[in-house]
């Protein structure tokens, strides 16, 4: 299962493994202080929650065609979010854990660059910015 | 879609807008009544309308909450999202 919430992900509990399973992965992607050599004290997520499901839906499938493993799925928060939080996590369990952490770094690789999610990052000088949004304006 | 005589008919669109392009447009969403027949020539006609600067290269399309192309031919009522490069994770 897919899902974006705005509720802190830290107190979701992650669930039970099947009996099947020799190896659970959990990854989960907190705010750094750092980027690109500025501070940064929070971020803010925003995505078009529908379409991010159904995609986010679809990677989750498609790593149960690509791997022998028995599940996956991944949550994703929204709204604003303080540095050490977590902004997504994917639960994979298969019955090896190498199989387990090959499609785990996959999902959150594919959710990265397929589910329409976007983040700003404000800054401790008190700016702020989107990522990935440079260089892509019609001025360069 | 044209009417008998050949003329263009104006259709009833929703746009929804994201992230740096949400703020430069300055609403998330609107209603337009528009002759553009895909998502690049209403791009276009918005980017126009409102100075935008994020460059139609940058950006994907969905169309009623599906990827789409930005050639795509509108219908009625259609809601179409300009979705510009994703950051998640």
């Amino acid at each position: 299962m897919f899902c974006i919430t705005s509720f802190p992900i830290e107190e979701l509990p992650v669930a039970k493994p099947e009996c099947a399973a020799g190896a659970t992965v959990v990854f989960e992607g907190t705010v750094r202080d750092q980027n690109e050599g500025r501070t940064v004290e929070s971020l803010e997520y925003e995505a078009l929650e529908s379409l991010a499901t159904k995609e986010g839906q679809r990677i989750l499938d498609e790593s149960l065609q690509r791997f022998p493993i028995l599940g996956a799925t991944c949550v994703h928060r929204v709204g604003h979010l303080s540095v050490g939080e977590v902004a997504i996590r994917v639960v994979v369990t298969a019955p090896h854990r190498r199989e387990a952490f090959d499609a785990c770094q996959w999902v959150v690789d594919e959710v990265k660059s397929r589910v329409p999610i976007w983040k700003k990052e404000h800054y401790a000088d008190g700016s702020s910015g989107w990522i990935g949004a440079k260089g892509l304006t019609v001025d360069g | 879609m044209q009417d008998s005589v050949g003329a263009f008919l104006v259709q009833r669109l929703t746009v929804q807008y994201f992230a740096n392009l949400r703020e430069e447009r300055g609403v998330s969403d609107e209603t337009r009544e528009t002759q553009a027949r895909t998502p690049v020539q209403l791009y276009e006609e918005i980017a126009n309308e409102y100075h935008l600067t994020v460059a139609l290269s940058a950006l994907r399309v969905a169309v009623n909450d599906e990827f789409s192309t930005m050639d795509a031919v509108l219908k009625d009522g259609d809601v179409v999202a300009f979705i510009p490069p994703v950051a998640g994770g």
